[in-house]
């Protein structure tokens, strides 16, 4: 191993409000090869990106611990532009094209070839014209490196989205200096042709020394793009491996891991619920953007507490947005048997469902008004209750304000009182808050979304047991999705993996972690194919 | 900002009671008649008060103030002159006046809720400009309306109603003589602060029923609205029907008070002493009640009565108009940059 380290990250730590997002990340990255960051969402994958090219968030919130070498020499990277200098670039996610502009124009922009002419002259450089012909040819030039056969003069708006990701791979490339790459999820918007074409280009890239940051929750790719694996959990780094030390399922196992602190597990024998089905959903599709679910089937048991997970954006949220009628969406529900209207939110809120929205202080809260009146507001649309009895019925305050402080008691809401306003409130509070406002409707089924997204961890259990409290003692059916596998595993009975938009399999807490890993990659089914046809 | 007397009242209805304070401190010490001045200034209130209040309906569904008033304050000028026309006295003409203004504000109202749905987060300028057309439109039917009253009509020609109409005989200050007495030297217009009270109290109860909690909470966040199962425009609809009706007939009694009835250009800016009115009194371009209003109502009203008598002592000139011109496109100006972002502008 005579390859010199490109990239050397040494002993990562950061903390954002207290809150450890990072724990000791060490790796090397050599020159010309691919390293994989693979992790759940939250491992601190991007905070180890912000971290690499000096994001403002890092520095606004007090910098971060260890070092960071490139080629050797410490680097202090302070802002993005700065990464650029230093010959870091990166492809996002989301593309940075400017849609009206030709390929070549995006590749050059910013570092345009430019000719002198009679104004520069007298006016200097911004007066420069460009030198078109030069910068074409730059441009076919990196597109060739990486295989892209479409015209340069093209404009970037109506490129598939395959050809857009490449073009700025291309951009990339086209920077002469360009030591380091980092790709974040460059795979996840391709086609499987495309993104085996994009795996070919890596290896164009790595060729000419260029070192890649691989970002991916393919795992597939990762096993076949990669130099190195570098596992991260929780911020901390879990293992670093090869392709050839390691399987797919040993990845996912790792990946998802058993966290130390979900305690006991409050999930009970599949046999203790009946049969009985409170709900059946077939072939519900959600135009939810950037959460679409596409195609879910599935039953939910009478007195059961069902998780719904899977990674962000794949359609997880949109399935109990979709139910309640906050986004469009077109299949079949039926509940008790009898088909519930899509669409309609008013007809699911009397069809005694409610609904904890995961955007809690854009969807949950009227954060002007105060906590009793926010706890209360649904119910006295939809079911006319705390009003006073008589001809002209207006809002009963007491009986408002007496239910409310019963409410607050009860979920251990911390306030000044029930008048406060709900803005004022923490996060955990405000969840609390939407909650009560929930099971105000006595419903007997609830939609519980990210409950404990953004809150802190003594609010966080008070809000689980709550809901299974509600759950043992009431009979209440709970639904609930979260992005914290291990939050589900705790409180859930079965819990139901979202992929791409369609359901991929149903686990129990107990199932392994490799499950859990392997379905929320969405590599569960072609691994099981074979056994369960 | 949430505690301390500074953190309640707000600042600018601080420095406004403080100058306010200032002038009364200064009336006194040029001994100007202070019976007159209390006199005038709780007629005054009273004048604007439903005028203001109307302000709340929209502001609480979340469309903003209603600059759209002069919609429903035309609407009331056509049920004054109606009553005129058909040549009726007394109380029988205010309650024919009122009773026509209302429906006709409540037509207008759904009209500019129409409007209003289509433009979400815009509310305010196109209401601006929607009160302005209107306003110039009907001075064409100010014109050409088959009126034939003497008293209305312009006494040459025969044509058209003429700009101020006198209501000397028929209703004026009905209200405000209505069971009035006087404490020291001051009059108090009993039977104008009677309406104002139970205007009030109307208002109270609807804001409390199913409806008007339905409305503030569509104000209060759409989306959360939605989720509750309501229908954000029918809401919105609903509180702009609502406050051109309050408009409508708020200018009958402004009317029957000021003793005229204004017609043509009145009606333009009437909107905007409303809507400063209401933001003095500490309510925001998303949440206003009652008791702000008519703090507000009171503290605008009381300064411009003030403010006249003393600045012809103090400067032997009268710049109550540009006064009243300078605190109400102030305080308009300071609520506009006081938005808050986070509202519907979808």
């Amino acid at each position: 191993m005579t390859a010199k380290a490109r990239l050397e990250m040494r002993n990562i730590g950061k903390e954002y409000y207290g809150n450890r997002v990072l724990k000791g990340v060490s790796f090397t990255l050599d020159e010309g090869k691919v390293l994989s960051l693979v992790g759940e969402n939250g491992a601190g994958k991007s905070t180890l990106m912000n971290i690499l090219f000096g994001m403002p968030v890092i520095h606004s919130t007090g910098g971060f611990d260890g070092g960071v070498y490139l080629d050797g020499t410490s680097v202090s990277i302070r802002s993005p532009e700065e990464a650029m200098k230093l010959g870091i670039g990166m492809v996002h996610q989301e593309f940075m094209l400017l849609p009206g502009f030709t390929i070549t124009e995006n590749i050059k922009l910013n570092r345009e070839t430019t000719k002198g002419n009679l104004f520069s002259r007298l006016f200097g450089k911004p007066m420069k014209w460009l030198d078109m012909p030069s910068m074409q040819k730059d441009a076919r030039d990196s597109m060739d490196a990486i295989g892209l056969g479409i015209d340069e003069m093209l404009p970037v708006r109506g490129l598939p989205v395959g050809h857009m990701q490449f073009v700025e791979i291309a951009r990339e490339l086209d920077k002469k200096n360009i030591r380091l790459l980092v790709l974040d999820e460059p795979t996840a918007v391709l086609t499987e042709t495309d993104a085996d074409k994009l795996l070919e280009a890596m290896r164009v890239l790595t060729d000419k020394g260029i070192s890649i940051l691989f970002i991916s929750h393919r795992l597939d790719e990762v096993m076949k793009a990669s130099d190195k694996i570098v596992i991260l959990r929780d911020g901390e780094q879990i293992a670093e491996t090869t392709p050839d030390e390691t399987t797919i399922e040993r990845i996912a196992e790792l990946m998802v891991g058993r966290k130390i602190e979900s305690g006991q597990m409050h999930g009970r024998a599949v046999s203790s619920i009946k049969d009985e089905f409170l709900l059946q959903i077939k072939e519900l599709h959600v135009e939810m953007p950037g959460e679409a679910v596409k195609g879910v089937t599935l039953d939910i048991k009478k007195g059961e507490i069902l998780g719904i997970g899977g990674l962000a954006g794949q359609g997880k949220i949109g399935i109990a947005n979709g139910i309640m009628g906050l986004f469009p969406s077109r299949g079949e529900v039926l509940k008790n048997g009898l088909p519930l209207r899509l669409n309609d939110a008013r007809f699911a809120l009397d069809n005694s469902m409610a609904f904890v929205s995961e955007d809690r202080r854009g969807t949950g809260l009227l954060l002007d008004d105060s906590i009793e009146f926010n706890i209360v507001a649904t119910a006295t649309q939809i079911q006319g209750k705390f009003m006073t009895r008589g001809k002209l019925r207006i809002l009963h305050s007491k009986a408002v304000s007496d239910y409310a402080a019963r409410m607050i008691k009860e979920l251990d809401i911390r306030c000044t009182g029930p008048s406060q306003l709900t803005r004022r409130l923490s996060g955990g509070n405000q969840q609390k808050v939407c909650i009560a406002r929930a099971i105000t409707l006595a419903p007997n089924l609830l939609f519980v979304s990210e409950p404990t997204r953004g809150i802190d961890i003594g609010a966080k259990k008070l809000i689980l047991d709550h809901l299974v409290k509600l759950n043992r003692e009431q009979g209440l059916t709970i639904i609930m999705t979260s992005s914290e596998l291990a939050e589900l595993r705790s409180i859930c009975d079965r819990i139901a993996i979202v992929y791409q938009g369609k359901l991929e399999g149903i686990l129990l807490p107990t199932d392994s972690d490799r499950d859990f890993g392997l379905m929320m990659a969405g590599e569960y089914h072609k691994l099981h194919e074979k056994e369960a046809v | 900002m949430e505690n301390g007397l500074l953190g309640r009242m707000g600042i600018p209805r601080l420095i406004i009671s403080l100058f306010l304070a200032f002038l009364v401190a200064m009336a006194f010490s040029y001994g100007l008649p202070m019976g007159q001045i209390f006199s005038a200034m709780l007629t005054r209130f009273g004048m604007n008060a439903l005028l203001v209040m109307a302000m709340i309906p929209t502001i609480q569904a979340g469309a903003g103030p209603n600059f759209g008033l002069p919609f429903g304050i035309i609407c009331g000028l056509i049920g004054a002159t109606l009553a005129i026309e058909l040549d009726l006295r007394n109380f029988t003409a205010l309650f024919f006046a009122i009773g026509v203004s209302i429906p006709l504000g409540a037509f207008a109202g759904w009209l500019y809720g129409l409007l209003l749905n289509r433009v979400k987060g815009q509310e305010m300028t196109v209401g601006t400009y929607m009160g302005f057309s209107i306003v110039s439109l009907m001075c064409i039917f100010w014109l050409m309306a088959p009126y034939s009253s003497p008293e209305m009509v312009w006494p040459y020609g025969g044509d058209g109603l003429r700009v101020t109409v006198v209501l000397d005989g028929r209703m004026e200050q009905l209200l405000d003589r209505l069971w009035s007495f006087t404490i020291g030297s001051v009059r108090i217009p009993t039977g104008l602060l009677l309406v104002t009270i139970f205007c009030c109290i109307l208002l109270w109860l609807f804001l409390r029923t199913r409806t008007g909690l339905a409305m503030s909470i569509v104000g209060s966040n759409p989306r959360f609205a939605e989720a509750s199962g309501l229908n954000v425009n029918k809401y919105r609809m609903i509180a702009s029907i609502i406050s051109c009706a309050m408009g409508a007939a708020g200018i009958v009694i402004y009317s029957q008070s000021y003793g005229f009835i204004q017609l043509y250009q009145a009606p333009l800016y009437m909107a905007l002493y409303s809507v400063s009115a209401i933001l003095i009194g500490g309510a925001s371009l998303q949440r206003a009640t009652i008791t702000q209003a008519l703090i507000g109502t009171f503290l605008f009203n009381a300064l411009l009565v003030i403010a006249l008598p003393v600045a012809n002592v103090a400067m032997d000139s009268d710049i109550s108009e540009i006064m009243r011109v300078i605190i109400s496109n102030g305080i308009i100006l300071y609520a506009l940059t006081r938005r808050e972002v986070g509202g519907d502008a979808r």
